[in-house]
């Protein structure tokens, strides 16, 4: 799962543990446009049509990435696609570790019974999430098939899941952590990354 | 979460109460699903303690934590040792023993929640389901859930509570949420089912309902308590149905998209005539059905997250 054409990421690890690393940005808004419609395009190409696609974002900036992908999908099969969202916080394995969360919205556009699921969310990491999100799914009905969109794969799985479309492969270390920013939440477009100081992994 | 037990409808404030009301929003959802469950609380288990009679608050309690996936203990002091003359702490020791990890308590006498979380007799979050005549946080969290779905923001809203508020413990947990809210609060009763100290309650009081009926955005009417009346607190039935019950003409002055509530069990006939109780503007079904989603997020911002205070003795998990 390891693209080849990236950068060299190497010289985060130069970098000397005390300081905090600033934040490189390694996606812009063209390149988050480009990679978006590139995925739209390559869902409708695996899946012929959109007739029986339903897309779920998983909140909070994998509903922003599957609405844009809804209207670029839209646009494309001349007619209106609408994506749904699907909070995934009752069906996490961490719960406990944390104080109770607040819970996101879910909203189901249609049934999902027999439909084809892409599953959207902005980075792909231990995959925890996703493992939830199929729980849920689960619970709601049973799809012909799920599939998963992530906007960024930054490796470190820790369960056997792996994604069907992806933005772009971002090999990094455990250190660094992955900032997606929508303009829908954070007024830009943009993936930054960014070493950190203490050592923990996001 | 800013507490561990939930006693007192005054316990939260404005943040905690959204939290809750907009937990309990998306938890609504959850009985429209072909599966009305969440793996949320598996292994977890809630006692729901009741030592008074309850059909409404028990059930619901009961299916907000099996939808949530919790094991329920249902203990109800007939037919318990508690009819042996076991006192609240031997049975909340037994309960401790067992491993409750939440205990729904509703008790005859006013503070044997408070007691019971405060003593330290159980380990696990205690919830006020109703004690005396004192409060009943979750029906006052419900039925500001259901003001909030039909009259939007409860800030500046105004809100009639009408009838036996002395033996109301839906009324002062009401009084003080929706103080919290930001809501105006009126409280109708006749003199002498207003309780002492009511003036320091954050609440208008009245004596004449229908002078208060034409600015309502709702009007809660509550069931005059015979069980706990020793005394007779106003000549008649009929009279008292007369000035304090709502009847159709009382309906019709209300606002056009003002809503007729009771937190049940209802007098038909009493406080409420059949008519109102079913006319298409009472919600008091639908309050049964939101209290399902309301003690759901109850027991989800209670339980769901670490336990209580920051301990890390769940960490290795």
């Amino acid at each position: 799962m390891v693209a080849s054409d990236d950068a060299p990421r190497a010289d985060s690890a130069h970098i000397p543990e005390a300081v905090p690393a600033p934040a490189r940005t390694v996606l812009d808004d063209k390149d988050i446009s480009r990679a978006l419609t590139r995925i739209t395009h390559e869902i409708l190409e695996r899946n012929r049509d959109a007739s029986d696609i339903v897309l779920l974002g998983i909140p909070t900036r994998g509903v922003h990435l599957a609405r844009r992908i809804a209207k670029r999908m839209s646009d494309v099969e001349g007619r209106p696609i609408t994506a749904g969202a699907l909070d995934i916080t009752m069906y996490r394995d961490d719960l406990r570790l944390k104080p109770a969360r607040a819970l996101e919205h879910t909203e189901i556009p249609d049934d999902i019974d027999g439909k084809i699921v892409v599953l959207v969310d902005d980075v792909l990491f231990s995959g925890r999430t996703i493992r939830a999100a199929l729980d849920a799914l689960n619970e709601l009905g049973r799809p012909k098939a799920v599939q998963l969109a992530v906007l960024i794969d930054r490796g470190h799985r820790e369960l056997p899941i792996r994604a069907d479309f992806v933005g772009k492969n971002l090999p990094t270390s455990l250190v660094e952590k992955v900032k997606v920013a929508l303009t829908e939440s954070d007024e830009r477009d943009a993936v930054d990354i960014q070493g950190t100081n203490g050592g923990a992994a996001s | 979460m800013t507490f561990t037990h939930l006693l007192s409808a005054g316990d939260l404030d404005r943040t905690d109460a959204i939290r809750i009301l907009d937990t309990a929003e998306e938890l609504l959802g959850v009985a429209s699903r072909p599966i009305k469950k969440l793996p949320t609380l598996r292994g977890r288990t809630v006692v729901n303690l009741f030592f008074e009679d309850s059909t409404r608050t028990r059930i619901s309690f009961e299916a907000a934590a099996k939808r949530l996936s919790a094991d329920v203990i249902n203990f109800s002091a007939k037919g318990s040792s508690v009819s042996k003359g076991e006192s609240l702490k031997d049975t909340a020791l037994t309960l401790q023993a067992m491993g409750a990890d939440a205990v729904v308590v509703r008790h005859q006498h006013s503070g044997a929640p408070h007691r019971l979380a405060k003593a330290k007799w159980t380990n696990g979050a205690v919830i006020n389901a109703g004690d005396g005549t004192h409060e009943h946080p979750t029906q006052a969290l419900l039925d500001a859930f259901t003001m909030r779905r039909h009259l939007g923001d409860l800030e500046g809203k105004n809100i009639t509570i009408v009838g036996d508020v002395l033996h109301s413990r839906v009324a002062r947990s009401n009084a003080l949420l929706l103080d919290t809210l930001g809501a105006n609060v009126t409280l109708v009763a006749p003199p002498t089912l207003l309780p002492v100290g009511v003036e320091k309650w954050p609440v208008d009081t009245s004596y004449d309902l229908d002078s208060s009926l034409e600015k309502a955005d709702a009007v809660m009417m509550l069931r005059v308590q015979q069980e706990r009346m020793n005394a007779a607190f106003f000549p008649s039935a009929r009279e008292y149905s007369r000035r304090y019950g709502l009847d159709t003409p009382r309906l019709n002055r209300l606002p056009d998209h003002a809503i007729v509530m009771h937190p049940g069990p209802m007098n038909r006939g009493m406080e409420i005539t059949a008519d109102v109780a079913d006319h298409v503007r009472s919600v008091i079904v639908e309050q049964v059905t939101n209290g399902v989603a309301v003690r759901m997020a109850v027991l989800y911002l209670l339980l769901g997250g670490a336990a209580g205070e920051p301990t890390s003795e769940e960490g290795t998990e």
